[in-house]
């Protein structure tokens, strides 16, 4: 599903320069759902912002689904994101103007899809986070759980082959966490690859597999045994 | 490429296209209001000032509109330099030859129609009145248009047999005839002698030149006051190609030397030129026009830049709006196109009501200003070319400068604009 092979990014400071990630290898496989783990400063957010294509490594080898992603044009990498990833942002980043079922059906309208369709498309993934009967409120009008339900939604509206969470639960309260994770857990039993960066362990455990990163390079990948969440809740 | 002419065509009759750009707006409702200001001034500057322009321009042509506008009146007066034997102080008198010679000699003369004038007493039954009466060629209507009310004006006829006819002016009826009455035919006492009404003009208020309130033919008021040869002025016009300014000095210059006056006597000969006249203003509307374009532009390009720049903080705004959309998909194509159909959008709108609101304000000027004969501002409006040809500026100016913010939204890479808080 995903390869990265000698990873090397770094970010000029001054005169010199930082030196984020120095080669990193990581492979994962479909179905998997993998947490990034690391404390500030450790690379996690670069690496998963050049898994995410909004971010450019400065070399190694990096290939999603059998495709080489290297050199892209931003054109091309806005299609590619569109296609194959599907973001989850530790602020939600609704667009505030917009209603939830508006938000849920936007990556569909950068994929050209016709109004009727989409919205459709979108009122069904709503549906599935249990947000339905919400589609037409603003996100002013949500909790932060919902927020996120919604953003989990749009997420998954273009059925992406990746999703990409960064600190999903990093704004809420520990139990709309839970409650959170264990969506993302049931994603995941259904199929989806799932790769998130947290530095919280509890949340860490409820993935499959922990990656910990320290001054650019991995340290230590372990498969765990997932802790469910649906217990908490 | 024509795939994405025809994806550029449905873009803008896209519903959602609309419902974003409306949705963005809608968002900053004061700012938006508030940036369409500059542009709708702009365009309403523009439009009223053109407007009121073209309305002066109308009132001046009303004005000068009866009167050939390449013309002088030259009369004589009294010298001011000895010359010749002669002292200073002669008075100076044109003669039929005089007219003659003006029309062989100078050139670019078309007409050369002398005329006799005098004050004189006129009256019928018991009702009197002191009025200007002049003798005059029937040309004089090609050169100052009459306004007749009723009748005709005098006529080749009139000339040959030196007929005792008159064409008064509306004053001169009120004054000597009952309200009401049929004036043709009947006759009037001038100075002892009955002359028989053939017009009635209307006296133009607003006409500048010599008045006259009574014409009788030229013939006749030589043969009536013994004038022979002598005249009171000539008016010359002159042929379209040639400048009448030039044709005043020619004629005034043959006059001093068939006369024996000082080539540089100014005092000898008196002159009306409505073509100077007119010429200053022409040249005086010319600069308002001028003044008016380079105004109405120049507050239409501030106003154009307003939205620029309030586009452009719109655009640091909602930097990470743009972020999150990118890393849906959105393609820096699509958040450019975006931008530049908002800004495209607020100036057209700004342009279509100031369009509208400068065509009441041209509304309120002819209300105000544009009743009556002597009206300062007749008929003020702007032609449909030139509300298009800004309509055309307006979005060419628009979408140039909504490629700035447009450029700066997608110059920031989606990753810095996703960690904008």
């Amino acid at each position: 599903m995903l390869q990265i092979h000698q990873l090397h990014k770094s970010y000029p400071m001054g005169d010199s320069s930082l030196h984020v990630l120095k080669g990193i290898d990581l492979s994962v496989n479909q179905g998997e759902m993998v947490a990034i783990m690391g404390s500030s400063g450790s690379g996690k957010s670069t690496l998963l912002n050049i898994i995410g294509m909004l971010d450019e490594a400065d070399s190694g080898e990096y290939i999603l689904d059998g495709l080489t992603i290297k050199n892209l044009t931003e054109k091309k990498a806005a299609v590619y994101r569109n296609k194959f990833l599907g973001f989850i942002f530790q602020s939600f980043n609704l667009i505030n103007y917009k209603t939830a079922l508006e938000n849920v059906a936007l990556p569909l309208y950068y994929q050209g899809m016709k109004r009727k369709e989409r919205l459709e498309l979108a009122m069904f993934h709503l549906g599935k986070v249990g947000l339905a009967d919400w589609s037409h409120h603003l996100p002013k009008e949500l909790s932060g759980g919902q927020k996120q339900r919604v953003a989990i939604a749009r997420a998954l509206a273009a059925n992406p082959k990746l999703l990409l969470a960064d600190e999903p639960t990093g704004a809420l309260d520990t139990n709309t966490s839970h409650e959170i994770m264990a969506f993302i857990q049931q994603l995941n039993d259904e199929g989806k690859t799932i790769l998130m960066v947290t530095h919280e362990e509890d949340i860490a455990n409820m993935c499959k597999r922990i990656v910990r990163l320290r001054d650019g390079v991995i340290i230590e990948d372990t498969k765990v045994n997932q802790v469910r969440a649906e217990q908490y809740v | 490429m024509r795939l994405e002419t025809i994806s550029m065509f449905r873009f803008l009759f896209d519903r959602d296209t609309w419902q974003e750009v409306l949705d963005s707006l809608n968002k900053n409702k004061l700012r938006s209001v508030l940036t369409m200001v500059g542009v709708w001034w702009g365009i309403l500057l523009l439009i009223g000032l053109l407007g009121s322009a073209r309305g002066l321009e109308n009132s001046f042509n009303r004005l000068f509109g009866d009167y050939a506008t390449n013309s002088v009146f030259i009369w004589g007066q009294t010298t001011s330099i000895p010359f010749r034997g002669f002292q200073e102080g002669k008075r100076v008198r044109l003669t039929l030859t005089d007219a003659r010679k003006v029309e062989d000699n100078v050139k670019g003369v078309e007409f050369v129609l002398p005329r006799s004038q005098k004050q004189t007493s006129a009256s019928r039954n018991f009702q009197s009145g002191n009025f200007q009466m002049a003798g005059d060629y029937p040309l004089l209507d090609n050169l100052q248009k009459k306004n007749l009310l009723t009748g005709r004006f005098l006529n080749e006829n009139d000339i040959q047999h030196n007929k005792k006819v008159i064409v008064i002016s509306e004053d001169v009826y009120k004054q000597l005839f009952e309200k009401g009455e049929d004036a043709i035919g009947k006759y009037i006492d001038v100075s002892g002698i009955n002359f028989k009404v053939v017009g009635i003009f209307k006296l133009d208020t607003t006409s500048r030149g010599p008045k006259q309130d009574l014409h009788i033919p030229f013939t006749t008021f030589q043969q009536i006051y013994n004038q022979g040869d002598l005249i009171g002025s000539l008016m010359i016009t002159g042929k379209p190609d040639f400048d009448i300014k030039q044709i005043e000095l020619d004629t005034k210059l043959l006059l001093k030397n068939l006369n024996n006056i000082h080539p540089d006597d100014t005092r000898a000969f008196g002159s009306f030129n409505l073509g100077k006249l007119f010429e200053r203003f022409s040249g005086f509307l010319i600069g308002m026009q001028f003044l008016t374009w380079f105004v109405g532009i120049s507050t239409l390009i501030a106003g154009v830049f307003a939205i620029g720049n309030i586009l452009l903080i719109t655009v640091r705004e909602r930097t990470k709006e743009i972020g999150v959309r990118r890393a849906l998909g959105a393609t820096p194509f699509e958040i450019k196109r975006q931008i530049v159909v908002e800004a495209v959008f607020i100036t057209l709108v700004a342009g279509i009501i100031g369009i509208i609101s400068g065509g009441w304000i041209l509304i309120l000027l002819n209300h105000f200003f544009g009743r009556g004969d002597t009206a300062a501002i007749v008929n003020p409006s702007v032609s449909i070319a030139i509300v298009f040809v800004a309509l055309i500026i307006l979005v060419i100016l628009g979408t140039l400068i909504g490629l700035i913010p447009a450029f700066k939204a997608t110059s920031i890479k989606p990753i810095e604009a996703l960690r904008e808080e």
